[in-house]
């Protein structure tokens, strides 16, 4: 059953495509994200243009973070990896070509209507009616072609990281699809299918489970081929894999009502929501655990493996944001921490950390590869661009939580006779400082990611994109 | 209003949310037991210290293999005590459907509770100020203190921090008014809100030309430069349309809200363009000409903090009265 002695290769070209394109979106998001953080410190900063408001380039940076940089990110390891773990080309070349360059029109368009002022309002969703119908169109064809390529695998059994592409496939489509039923009503203006508190739960549905399957279940995905490759050692646990991997895809469903403690949403929602975001934190932890317990045997390589670094701490990153996440939809918590930059802080040791690192791991690994080499252009610059991300992300992140934790307090703070101890501007001022540390953090890690395009620049230079052979598959090694 | 339409509302949430736990419950069970497979001893190969541990046998791209590890005992023990919190939780709090839970607790129950204990223990002290007189009030320090808060939290957000306003939010400091500066009567309009309507003239007046001479007279009024011809054909039409709620002499009716023309003070602005617009637009006439109605604070602020409130904002335009006055 080899396919010995043909001339197949994989399809690298998507590959390259979306890797390349990762590092521009993830530069892109980054240098919005660092421009609002100034606009928080320095509101001139907008120019009085209302194009260039925070309210309008809020979405633009997250939209490009998520979508552009995440996306890219997903759909260049998934492609790569349910082609090299199936040890078949990738199904449907032309319609992987479409995935590639829909999505890009869908980033371009996202990022002249988002500063127009076009928005559903809808968080993480805020795109209009016509980008809606062409995400639909090129998330159908990214499912088509992954299991596609599932089905035709020369493989017997179907390997865990394509479980977590391939339920993340599926989950956002149906997201996608229900968080975004919309009435048309000219060409850029939509209203939601749903109203009030309706419209607010399935939001958060949507809201949460983009984060529990966008930026985690893909991005386990990818750790699962990254890191057991990069250490050279086994997965940790199979068995480990099988639990989390079913209890996470199941349980982060119910999440969403924590987004809504203390609303208009009925109580009874509320603590369905807090009681199952507690359960998800083993689930949770056994994706960290499985990741770093890979390494056993090979702690030695972190010491001077920097991709390994970025692997390995993004997986602390999601282990510490996963903790906290279940902490935070605890009621009493929440009613300290919900509306508080503790949540900013808190979602960045999610993006920054966990699906960031991983991504930039997984893209140092991937992008010599493309071009017929074994390693980027400057392993040192590999190590630089680990040394200050981290920097920036604990900056980012330990500003963030002062802040909000302050912030909840005084907004709580009554006076012995009653009256509030604090006006809301008073908070706005104490918070002055930390905008000014988080900013700092934010330039670091987005510096980082200068030096990674240049590292990248460096190695694609001069060099022939190189499409691999397809190995053999030898059953007897099954 | 029930949350539900219908029983099956109720049993169906009950239902999937026992099964979910229990599958969570059932998977852990499950794969803790390590399987045998079939056909005897589980492959192995040596890992981290020259141990051997059990391994899938699968392969993928070349060198991908799994380690089939049994599941970490704190982390089994991590996930028990979240299940069994849960469901110790859905026992005593609203969760399962239309079941209350044993504690009876409900968000609104809770900051009612909350809300009384808090409103007992300050009562004494807004008792005492409730009985004084708003002038003495006041002249309270403390008092004052106590409003400016509140002030700070409810008002400043239209009225600025320093209560000195802003465009269609009138200034509290300048000791103009446009319903009465008396202590009750800056109460009445904290409490019960006040709705200040312009109505839209310009067709009334007859058409651009006949505005463009009333504003020159309303600029005349206050000594604004003017067209003297113009101000002069406006009068007339000043004197029938506009003095029903300004006045003959334009100064304005506290009755009814209508600002006094005469003065310096200009709740949206002196130049003729803005007082043009005023006319023919109306103001507070639809959410488009503005909505700067005041609102009516009794339910949000209850009586005895309104009088605080309405005490220190007469303050700001009064020099606080001495206490015997």
């Amino acid at each position: 059953m080899g396919v010995q002695g043909t001339a197949a290769t994989f399809n690298y070209k998507v590959v390259r495509q979306f890797s390349i394109m990762a590092v521009v979106w993830g530069i892109v998001g980054m240098l919005v994200g660092v421009i609002i953080a100034a606009q928080l410190l320095w509101p001139e900063l907008n120019f009085d243009l209302p194009w260039f408001s925070y309210g309008r380039l809020r979405p633009l940076h997250t939209n490009a973070v998520i979508f552009a940089f995440g996306g890219s990110a997903l759909f260049a390891t998934s492609y790569y990896v349910v082609q090299r773990t199936c040890q078949v080309r990738l199904f449907a070349g032309p319609l992987a070509a479409f995935t590639f360059w829909g999505w890009q029109v869908v980033i371009v368009l996202a990022a002249i209507t988002l500063p127009l002022g076009y928005t559903t309002g809808k968080e993480y969703a805020e795109l209009e009616w016509p980008i809606d119908v062409l995400i639909t169109l090129v998330w159908v064809s990214y499912a088509v072609v992954f299991f596609g390529t599932i089905v035709q695998r020369k493989t017997p059994h179907i390997y865990v990281a394509n479980w977590f592409y391939g339920a993340f496939i599926l989950t956002v489509a149906v997201l996608h699809l229900v968080n975004s039923a919309e009435i048309p009503v000219t060409m850029w203006k939509s209203y939601s299918a749903y109203a009030g508190v309706q419209d607010a739960m399935v939001q958060w549905w949507y809201g949460h489970n983009a984060v529990g399957f966008f930026l985690t279940a893909g991005f386990l995905g990818i750790m699962y081929y990254f890191v057991p490759k990069q250490a050279g050692r086994p997965v940790y646990s199979y068995r480990l894999s099988v639990v989390h991997f079913w209890a996470l895809i199941f349980t982060y469903m119910w999440a969403g009502p924590h987004h809504l403690h203390y609303t208009a949403l009925p109580d009874w929602t509320q603590s369905l929501g807090m009681v199952f975001s507690l359960i998800l934190l083993a689930p949770s932890w056994g994706g960290m655990i499985n990741g770093i317990m890979t390494l056993s045997g090979a702690w030695h390589k972190l010491r001077d493996d920097p991709i390994l670094k970025f692997l390995i701490v993004s997986l602390s990153f999601y282990g510490m944001s996963t903790f906290e996440g279940p902490m935070m939809s605890i009621k009493t918590v929440n009613a300290l921490s919900h509306y508080t930059d503790w949540t900013v802080g808190h979602v960045h040791s999610g993006a920054l950390g966990w699906v960031a690192f991983i991504s930039i791991g997984s893209l140092y690994y991937l992008l010599p590869r493309m071009f017929g080499k074994t390693e980027m252009w400057s392993i040192r610059l590999i190590t630089l661009h680990f040394w200050v991300a981290t920097i920036g992300v604990v900056l980012y992140i330990a500003s963030m939580w002062i802040a909000g934790v302050m912030q909840g307090l005084m907004w709580r703070a009554v006076n012995a006779d009653g009256t509030l101890t604090y006006a809301f501007v008073e908070s706005v001022k104490a918070t002055y400082p930390f905008y000014a540390i988080r900013l700092l953090g934010g330039t670091l890690f987005f510096s980082g990611m200068l030096i990674m395009a240049w590292n990248v620049v460096k190695t694609v230079a001069g060099s022939k994109a190189v499409d691999a052979p397809i190995p053999a598959f030898n059953p007897a090694h099954a | 209003m029930s949350d539900f339409t219908s029983d099956f509302w109720n049993w169906y949430i009950i239902g999937i949310t026992l099964l979910s736990v229990a599958f969570c419950a059932w998977l852990l069970l499950a794969m803790a037991k390590a399987k045998a497979p079939a056909g005897g001893k589980a492959p192995t190969a040596p890992a981290a210290g020259g141990k051997e541990v059990e391994i899938t046998g699968h392969v993928w791209d070349g060198d991908l293999a799994e380690f089939n590890n049994p599941l970490p005992r704190w982390w089994m023990w991590l996930f028990w005590i979240t299940i069994v919190f849960s469901l110790g939780y859905l026992v005593l709090y609203p969760g399962l459907g239309r079941i209350e839970g044993v504690l009876r607790w409900t968000s609104t129950g809770a900051y009612a509770k909350e809300s009384a204990e808090q409103d007992a223990k300050v009562k004494p002290l807004y008792d005492k100020y409730a009985a004084m007189d708003l002038k003495q009030v006041a002249a309270d320090p403390a008092a004052r203190g106590m409003g400016e808060r509140i002030f700070l939290n409810n008002c400043a957000q239209c009225h600025g921090s320093d209560a000195g306003g802003g465009r269609g939010f009138p200034n509290l400091r300048d000791g103009d008014w446009l319903y009465g500066g008396a202590p009750e009567t800056i109460k009445e309009s904290v409490t019960n809100g006040r709705m200040g309507v312009m109505p839209a003239l310009g067709a009334a007046l007859g058409g651009d030309d006949s505005v463009k001479n009333v504003v020159a007279y309303v600029r005349s009024l206050s000594g604004l430069s003017h067209d003297g011809t113009r101000a002069q054909l406006g009068r007339a039409q000043f004197e029938t349309v506009c003095a029903a709620c300004h006045g003959v002499d334009g100064k304005g009716n506290q009755a009814v809200g209508a600002p006094n023309l005469t003065d310096k003070v200009w709740l949206y602005g002196s130049s003729e363009a803005v007082i043009a617009e005023g006319i023919n637009k109306g103001r507070n006439v639809t959410a488009t000409t503005g909505t700067t109605t005041m609102p009516s604070f009794k339910d949000q602020l209850g009586a005895a903090r309104i009088h605080l409130v309405a005490a220190y904002v007469w303050s700001l335009s009064n020099s606080a009265a001495p206490a015997a006055k």
